[in-house]
């Protein structure tokens, strides 16, 4: 021990005085952290590293933080400033004092990476602030219990930071967090899972504060650009790449389809669609000029060449046909060092291929290396014949392996500086593999087809966001909705309650035969009309003149053609639609019923295009909706038997149920669309304790529908309702007193609401 | 009655046969049989009868078809003046006086029932009964019925009954081939080869989207538009999409794969 200490100069001992720290683990390395401070901070940046390493150490937290600290603390404060120092040792004491101890060594280990994310001063002191107020936010303490609870996710989301910080602005990384934090507060493990990007929705969320451009937003774009510039078309399936820091995975194609990544940044000038463009446009060359190859006989390396020279011909071939692509690939192919040639300790096959794929791309770079030029140059003497093809490609490929093979190419260290093409795809589309034998991924491929047989006998659940009012935004993919076909009963019922009400439905066609509006039509050649048809009024006079037989239809009239409306109506099947009504012998349900049958007939009458469904829920995960009559059917003998059958269970979660019939209304092509919702009582579910967040629900799902163009109409049956009804539906509802008056009185509200 | 020279032909309009349809015009007019010429818009179908009309030398009468139009507009209607009324020829009657090609644009726009004035002349008999005035015109030796009909965009409620079809041989019309309709475009409005060759690779894209959000592909008469437009001194680029991109379409996404496909196709 004393040998050691003695060894060091006499300034590193001065410092290691001033750290008066006992760990012999920071003994033995401290000499070379003293000397990596040195090289980077300044001799008073030195000095308060030195303290506040002092301070870390003596925290009683063990060795460890100021370990990661001495590590550390010098890049951050060179990429930053020194001034950053002393926050560090301040943050440290602060989690150190706040029970968060635990999360010291991640929030120090992972500030290297998140300083060179953030890359500024005010950046990172941002960071700390939303840390910071995370902490304050998670950590709990229990009264009467007298100790405080450290925050669960801290450290998970420490580790996590970089990551997130590479894919998200301050701003997101911010919403992100707020959203775990609301969410699961009084959830420990659940919180950990978000922390640490283990649940879905913490993945869901992070997907919506991203920047880029998001594949799922340009699809159609992408699709029209593949048929209009191309003539093809396929799928466009997305991958993350959030998940594969070190392998990254690559566009590709097979039979399911052409794989891209979910989202690009603009780079280097090129805007993220225009990335799209560009890979799409590399795959469309390969699909319309590139042939299969025989490719058991070639090592690794031919392979790689192979691929590099066929790559260069289609998209060469692509820009003599789209010539603007040049400008895309030239900004997006990187520009490798032809100088690191003289490396000697690597292998530098990629930097050799880079370089030739570089000149054959753009005339401006110019290749000092003899060999590689020449190639170039066969390169553009096989093109100049037209198209030329894939194994003459493979040819040039073979014989350029074969001229510049060095022996470096075998050592495991490879050159890969400026080397990736990353618009480029895989190129599994070449091979042809006659031995197919120990290729796992073959292997497992049948099995998941099998797998994925065995599970579509129920219809797959429909998934949909929910809004909450207390952060104004939505919970991604938070209700999972059930559809099925409502069971039949005996369709007796219905007719009978046709027969019942024969009377009402004699004073309701009186009404339906005035509801005739829209499209006018010129109705001309009319003895009688509303007005006068001039042209043939002048021409009856003529005639008359001219003492032939005039015409005397010289009137024309109006007349209404058609009428385009579809009506949803959306029943609300909870529990409480078994009450018996007030005032009356029936249950809220047989009225409804009667109601809803009543309705049927008349917008059957009226020959509208028309759907009902009821729902129920049993908490987020279980909302079910059962369909009982689709816009394609008659209003016939399944439906009349499905309307029988209603009954009444659970609870109401109305925004779901809204959203999932909306995306059927939407699909209809209508000029008006209705949305008619008869329910007993607000919307609530057990899973919920918030009276208001459902209601809030319901009323952004109202705002959703009114974009798409789906008027939505409320019909509550709850005396109570006017506490609540306006705020989700505005003044697009009614209210129904008497409840025994609500088979009369549902498909008067239809006809006055489509006068 | 007016001067008739007013519809002749007298200078060539260029026409660049696709296949072997003038031989086979001239076929049908020698024969004097009725002709319906079908194809999507701007694609050259008035252009071929208006070479046909000057290449056998015939005067032509276009009438473009409406809604409103009456048999009359078609036949012929007295008129007030001074002395009382007095007949006038409408544009079918002329032409069956004086011999002219009678083209009929767009004739699925014109009534059903206005359609059917013409099925005497497109018969054997060849006459047009004039009830109102009490003639039986004959038709002149040289007269010949063109039709023009696009069975594309109109919608089912408007298509050509049976009885009028039948009376008719017809000649179906489509975009040219890419080559075709370079030397086409490059001709019409003299731009050199390559631009043209650029626009037409442009009109292609347009067209493979057909169905994919358009109806209509971009028709070379746009393409002409589009060339006389930077033949003017216009950026090709702002040129495209002025004339071929911006009047076919209101969708943003088509918009804007469109504006693509000209940055990448003029460099």
């Amino acid at each position: 021990m004393i040998d050691e200490t003695t060894e060091r100069s006499a300034k590193s001992q001065a410092y290691w005085v001033q750290l008066n720290c006992n760990f012999p683990a920071a003994d033995r390395v401290f000499d070379e952290y003293i000397l990596e401070a040195k090289a980077l901070l300044s001799e008073e940046g030195v000095s308060s590293y030195i303290d506040h390493a002092r301070f870390i150490g003596k925290m009683g937290r063990g060795a460890e933080p100021l370990l990661v600290y001495l590590e550390e603390a010098p890049t951050i404060a060179s990429i930053v400033g020194e001034e950053i120092l002393p926050e560090i040792q301040y943050f440290t004491d602060f989690l150190s004092k706040n029970t968060n101890f635990k999360a010291i060594v991640p929030f120090l280990q992972s500030l290297t990476a998140v300083t060179r994310r953030l890359n500024s001063y005010s950046q990172l002191h941002c960071y700390f602030d939303l840390i910071k107020k995370m902490v304050a936010e998670t950590t709990s303490s229990v009264h009467g219990h007298h100790s405080t609870f450290p925050s669960p996710g801290l450290p998970d989301l420490l580790k996590q930071a970089p990551r997130l910080l590479s894919e998200l602005s301050l701003e997101g990384f911010r919403n992100w967090m707020g959203y775990g934090v609301r969410y699961y507060n009084n959830h420990p493990e659940r919180q950990k899972d978000y922390f640490s990007l283990q649940s879905p929705d913490s993945v869901a969320v992070m997907q919506r504060e991203r920047h880029g451009t998001l594949l799922i937003d340009h699809e159609r774009q992408l699709d029209l650009y593949l048929r209009g510039l191309w003539q093809d078309g396929d799928y466009l399936v997305p991958y993350s790449l959030i998940f594969d820091e070190l392998r990254k995975p690559m566009p590709y194609f097979d039979h399911m389809g052409i794989r891209l990544p979910d989202v690009y940044d603009d780079y280097n000038g090129v805007l993220g669609i225009n990335r799209y463009h560009a890979v799409l446009a590399h795959i469309a060359a390969h699909r319309k000029w590139s042939s299969k190859m025989v490719v058991d006989n070639w090592s690794p390396f031919q392979r790689v060449a192979v691929e590099l020279f066929e790559d260069s011909r289609v998209e060469y071939l692509a820009m003599q046909r789209f010539p603007g692509l040049r400008k895309l690939f030239l900004a997006l192919h990187p520009i490798p060092k032809e100088d690191d040639l003289a490396h000697t300790e690597m292998s530098l096959i990629r930097l050799r291929l880079a370089l030739l794929s570089r000149a054959i791309l753009d005339p401006d770079f110019k290749v000092k290396d003899k060999v590689i030029h020449s190639f170039v140059e066969r390169f553009f003497d096989a093109m100049k014949d037209g198209e030329s093809s894939s194994p003459a490609m493979a040819e040039i490929a073979l014989s350029f392996i074969a001229r510049t093979r060095r022996q470096t190419d075998a050592l495991p260290d490879t050159y890969f500086e400026n080397t990736e093409v990353d618009y480029r795809d895989d190129n599994r589309h070449l091979w042809i593999y006659i031995e197919q034998g120990d290729d796992e991924e073959d292997t497992f491929e049948h099995l998941e087809e099998q797998k994925q047989q065995d599970e579509i006998d129920t219809l797959p659940p429909r998934h949909y966001h929910e809004w909450d009012y207390n952060s104004q935004s939505y919970r991604p993919d938070w209700v999972s909705v059930y559809e099925a076909v409502h069971p039949s009963g005996n369709m007796q019922v219905v007719d009978h309650i046709l027969d019942k009400h024969a009377a009402l439905a004699k004073r309701l066609k009186a009404i339906l035969d005035a509801l005739k509006p829209q499209q006018k039509v010129r109705v001309r050649y009319q003895e009688e009309g509303s007005e006068l048809d001039l042209d043939v009024a002048i021409r009856s006079l003529i005639d008359l003149k001219s003492g032939s037989q005039p015409d005397m239809r010289i009137n024309m009239s109006h007349k209404n053609d058609g009428r385009d409306i579809a009506v949803m109506l959306v029943v609300d099947l909870s529990q409480s639609l078994n009450e018996k009504a007030v005032g009356s012998t029936q249950t809220i349900l047989a009225l409804s019923q009667e109601a809803v049958t009543l309705l049927a007939w008349t917008i059957d009458k009226l020959g509208d295009k028309f759907a009902i469904g009821g729902f129920n829920s049993n908490t987020r995960h279980d909302v079910r909706y059962s369909h009982i009559k689709g816009f394609g059917e008659h209003f016939d003998h399944n439906v009349k038997g499905r309307l029988s059958a209603m009954e009444g269970k659970y609870s109401t979660r109305m925004g779901a149920a809204m959203r999932h019939a909306a995306h059927y209304l939407e699909a209809q092509k209508a000029d008006k669309k209705l949305m008619l919702v008869l329910t007993d009582g607000e919307p609530a579910d057990i899973d919920v304790d918030d009276d208001q967040l459902l209601i809030q629900d319901t009323r952004q799902a109202v705002k959703e529908l009114q974009q798409q163009g789906i008027y939505s109409y409320c019909i509550n049956l709850d005396p109570k309702a006017d506490e609540y009804v306006s705020d989700i539906f505005g003044n697009h509802y009614t209210v129904i007193d008497h409840v025994d008056k609500l088979p009369e009185q549902l498909p008067k509200i239809f006809m006055s609401l489509t006068k | 009655m007016s001067d008739h020279a007013q519809y002749n032909i007298n200078e060539e309009p260029f026409y660049q046969a696709q296949d072997d349809e003038v031989k086979l015009y001239e076929a049908a007019y020698a024969a004097r049989l009725p002709v319906m010429v079908k194809g999507p818009t701007g694609c050259g179908k008035s252009r071929f009868i208006e070479y046909m009309a000057w290449k056998l030398g015939k005067p032509l009468i276009t009438v473009a078809c409406n809604e409103d139009m009456t048999a009359s507009d078609l036949v012929g209607r007295y008129l007030l003046d001074a002395n009382g009324t007095r007949w006038l020829d409408g544009p079918l009657t002329t032409a069956a006086r004086i011999g002219a090609i009678c083209y009929l644009d767009e004739i699925v726009e014109a009534r059903q029932d206005t359609t059917v004035v013409i099925h005497p002349l497109t018969d054997h008999r060849r006459t047009l009964p004039l009830d109102k005035k009490g003639e039986l015109l004959e038709a002149h030796e040289d007269f010949q019925l063109v039709i023009s009909y696009n069975p594309g965009y109109q919608s089912l409620m408007k298509d050509l009954k049976q009885s009028t079809k039948q009376r008719f041989c017809g000649f179906e019309f489509d975009y040219p081939s890419e080559a075709t309709e370079t030397s086409i475009v490059a001709k019409e409005t003299g731009v050199e080869s390559e631009l043209a060759m650029q626009l037409v690779q442009i009109g292609t894209a347009a067209r493979n989207l057909k169905g994919h959000g358009l109806d209509e592909g971009i028709s070379t008469r746009l393409l002409t538009y589009a060339a006389t437009l930077i033949k003017g001194g216009i950026e090709p680029k702002a040129a495209c999409r002025m004339a071929l991109v911006r009047p076919i379409t209101d969708d943003v996404d088509i918009r804007v794969t469109l504006d693509h496909a000209i940055e990448t196709i003029f460099a």
